[in-house]
């Protein structure tokens, strides 16, 4: 594509890539790669900022695995509430977007209803939800319309981490959503007309061709769900605060106690690099899985 | 689906009928639902305390209490976390639109050795868990005295956000390569290459890219957190959430709604004004990952 250049010119371009990606890499050394560094030997110490570190090699590991139940606790808690919320999430938004895609009339008004949630600040909306699932709240009122008694939504153990899903849901919705009607929109419609062709139901259609096309973005999606999710914190900080019963004690909230509330930086930079760990086996584990359910085309 | 195509037997149409009724069904409900917390959040604003605390709830108050809105903004000193978030979002938004504009030229404009590894460190930094630098990043500052300070807010902007750079990187790429070229010839060098061509061209990318800063910015409250402890140093992400620290404001349902409205006005006028740069924004860097 490119014609050749004497080598002078090749060499001043690279030059300038060096010199206009320097904010990045040095960045990437002076707020990524150093702290990393720092943070793997803070792992290895106990250290309350105030006195001096005190090297304690494996301990803060060995501690967390063995005698933390609140570390396993605070897993499961996530776990739970990615592995629910990320595919609900995604298979409403893919209804939504899928029905938004059949022509209808007043697309541009249905996509900004939906999309508007995800404009308010986590704060408002946090506020906005304590005020809702209060026991006098309207969600009460709401259930109270279909004969369902009262629910102490945030301070009953088996609610309150259900009850943030459906803020999260309602607040998250429309970003995804948004993402695959573009991606449905780029879908040729000469695919569907030959599907047509030969006698391909709507199931038949959204199975066969919509769903394979888009599959890419569904995997993206579900991807930086995933991880976005894994690393929940302000709904559980201001709803809840990992309230009742630590039903809903996030491992970074979690994390954010030990280092900032307990001044236990040992052990919360301990914490931060069994997340690392989590989350790069779950990306590796995603992107392996995509060469079974991702439809790449050819040509791409 | 189309008009023109469809058959003529009563049945069929009867059917795609009563299937556009259904989808109409599914999503004028759902975007009720996405509406109802809204319009509540509205409505207890303008509540009186006895309204607020009301059961059943009252749907629409009987006087529009504007007043609440007045009161609430005494009640903490909310002008002066609206100034500490507009310091914020200003002072991170241009050094972030200048350095990830530029480092998002050079992925994707400029030819080098070892550029691709390099892209892929960009993407995987992206994916990194912020919680692996936080804590030393919080001593470090705090070493050098910048805790209450914006500097650890902001200064970091000066280096770009892997996101904001993926972002340029990818509009970039959209532009023909051929404009360079023949710039290049006639003797440009890359910073006249990017600051008369190709920023010209790249008006609604640089836009997008301002919303999101401002989204992200204004909603910003990990950060904040961690490093301002004075509530005079606080923006209104942190200032908002005193509400519940108050025993007399716990229970004042229509200020903390007030304060949440009003949080949250210029985020959604600032989406209403620039929707087609924002939808852009998503599905470009959602689209080609």
């Amino acid at each position: 594509m490119r014609s050749k250049r004497p080598s002078a010119l090749v060499l001043r371009e690279e030059k300038d890539f060096f010199l206009f990606s320097s904010p990045w890499w040095l960045g990437l050394v002076l707020f990524v790669i150093g702290p990393m560094i720092a943070s793997i030997v803070i792992s290895f110490t106990q250290w309350d900022i105030i006195t001096a570190p005190k090297w304690v090699g494996l301990r803060n590991y060995i501690r967390l695995f063995r005698d933390d139940p609140l570390f396993w606790k605070s897993l499961r808690v996530t776990a739970v509430y990615t592995f629910v919320l990320v595919p609900l999430q995604l298979v409403l938004s893919l209804l939504v977007s899928v029905l938004l895609n059949q022509r209808v009339r007043g697309l541009g008004l249905f996509r900004t209803l939906f999309y508007l949630p995800t404009v308010l600040p986590v704060v408002a909306s946090a506020l906005l939800w304590l005020w809702i699932l209060n026991p006098e709240g309207i969600l009460n009122f709401v259930v109270g319309l279909f004969g369902i008694p009262r629910q102490n939504w945030l301070t009953d153990e088996r609610l309150a981490l259900p009850s943030i899903m459906l803020m999260s849901l309602w607040g998250t919705f429309g970003t995804s959503m948004v993402i695959f009607l573009a991606g449905l929109q780029g879908v040729p419609e000469s695919l569907y007309d030959a599907a047509r062709i030969d006698g391909a139901n709507w199931w038949a259609r959204f199975r066969y061709v919509t769903l394979p096309m888009i599959s890419p973005v569904v995997f993206f999606n579900f991807l930086m769900g995933v991880i976005g999710t894994f690393q929940v914190f302000t709904q559980g900080y201001l709803l809840t605060d990992g309230r009742p019963n630590n039903s809903t004690l996030f491992y970074v909230l979690y994390l954010y106690r030990s280092g900032f509330e307990y001044l236990k930086m040992g052990y919360a930079s301990a914490m931060a690099w069994v997340l690392f760990a989590i989350i790069f086996v779950l990306t590796l584990l995603i992107l392996r899985s995509s060469s079974l359910w991702v439809y790449y085309e050819v040509n791409r | 689906m189309r008009p023109g195509k469809e058959p003529k037997a009563v049945g069929i149409r009867t059917r795609r009928n009563l299937s556009r009724g259904l989808i109409y069904a599914i999503l004028i409900l759902g975007s009720l639902v996405m509406l109802v917390p809204f319009y509540w959040m509205f409505v207890s604003s303008l509540m009186t305390e006895a309204e607020v605390l009301s059961y059943p709830p009252v749907w629409i108050p009987k006087t529009w209490r504007w007043k609440n809105y007045l009161e609430m903004w005494h009640a903490l000193p909310f002008t002066t976390f609206l100034r500490n978030t507009i310091v914020l979002t200003v002072g991170r938004m241009i050094p972030l639109v200048l350095s990830c504009s530029l480092v998002g030229f050079a992925f994707a404009r400029l030819r080098a050795r070892g550029k691709d590894a390099l892209f892929l460190l960009l993407l995987a930094t992206m994916m990194l868990p912020s919680q692996v630098t936080m804590i030393p990043l919080y001593i470090g500052f705090a070493k050098i005295g910048w805790v209450n300070t914006f500097k650890p807010l902001i200064v970091p902007a000066f280096f770009g956000m892997p996101f904001y750079i993926f972002m340029m990187r990818q509009f970039f790429m959209t532009i023909p390569i051929e404009l360079d070229e023949s710039a290049r010839i006639d003797g440009a060098s890359t910073l006249t290459i990017f600051v008369r061509i190709i920023l010209p061209l790249s008006k609604p990318a640089l836009a997008a890219m301002c919303v999101f800063i401002f989204m992200w910015s204004w909603n910003d409250f990990f950060s904040p957190l961690i490093y301002l402890h004075k509530t005079e140093m606080y923006p209104l992400a942190l200032g908002l959430q005193l509400f519940r620290s108050y025993g007399e404001y716990l229970t004042r349902w229509e200020y903390i709604m007030a304060g949440s409205v009003a949080m949250t006005v210029p985020p959604l006028l600032v989406f209403f004004f620039s929707q087609r740069y924002f939808v852009r924004g998503i599905t470009l860097t959602g689209l080609k990952g």
